[in-house]
């Protein structure tokens, strides 16, 4: 029995062109707030991890470069990585980051600070991306967010490809802050009953 | 041969849904967003979802009679 394809098996086009769209106007990375408020939404209204069981691209996309492709040499990955320490840890400490990038967004927006047209990846290496940049028509804070969350969705991507190709394909799955967040939630509603 | 079925550490399953996707007998869900459960009077322990769940926490076990 092989299993119908069904529309939202073919969202791994929205997320590559997400990221695609991210060289060309850097303004599109607002769309990616997307796939932060729909999981959320999910599992509070529903208390079902309906995001990552069937509608998450990028774990498609994953899916498809390390299985289909076979770009993973599909090992188990590291107990320590399935912990629930690394996992809410990396959770504390992704959301520590988002925050900081909200930070710096604010001090924009208020005029303390100038539009750095760069991405940040790994937390660490600022990317020029001065070419992904043509203005706004609103405040440079609008641009300021729109390379914050770039970098955020840059960063996970890279480090989802990354364990995609030392263990299984959508390792990234193991410690995706959304998708531990999203299991918490569903776990929180279901102590209320 | 005994009859083998997947089975789900409940406990450190993350909830991603990977099994589901593979599973060719529709025998996995995710109840509540919590962890996956097998139906084992579907399951037919081919251990495609074994093979494919990210956290390698599903095994293949003989069924208790």
């Amino acid at each position: 029995m092989k299993q119908e394809k069904k529309w939202y098996d073919y969202l791994w086009i929205f997320s590559l062109t997400y990221l695609i769209l991210g060289f060309l106007n850097i303004l599109f990375a607002w769309i990616g707030l997307l796939c932060f408020f729909i999981p959320i939404l999910l599992s509070v209204a529903k208390g079902s991890k309906a995001y990552c069981n069937k509608y998450c691209g990028r774990g498609q996309l994953f899916s498809m470069i390390g299985g289909k492709i076979g770009l993973s040499r599909k090992k188990d990955i590291p107990r320590w990585m399935k912990s629930k320490y690394f996992r809410y840890g990396f959770l504390i400490f992704f959301f520590a980051m988002f925050f900081l990038m909200l930070w710096n967004t604010y001090l924009v927006f208020a005029g303390t600070r100038e539009l750095s047209q760069t991405v940040k990846l790994l937390w660490t290496f600022k990317l020029p991306w001065h070419w992904a940049y043509h203005g706004t028509l609103f405040s440079p804070g609008v641009a300021q967010f729109a390379f914050g969350f770039y970098s955020v969705m840059l960063t996970s991507t890279v480090l989802g490809f990354v364990t995609m190709i030392l263990f299984k394909p959508r390792s990234w799955c193991v410690y995706c802050p959304m998708g531990t967040m999203t299991q918490l939630i569903c776990k929180a509603k279901n102590m209320e009953r | 041969m005994p009859k083998r079925k997947a089975r789900v550490s409940a406990e450190e399953c993350v909830a991603c849904g990977c099994c589901v996707k593979v599973c060719p007998k529709g025998a996995i869900t995710v109840p509540r967003g919590i962890s996956a459960k097998i139906d084992s009077e579907l399951c037919v322990g081919c251990g495609k979802c074994a093979k494919e769940c990210p956290a390698s926490v599903i095994t293949l076990e003989v069924a208790q009679a």
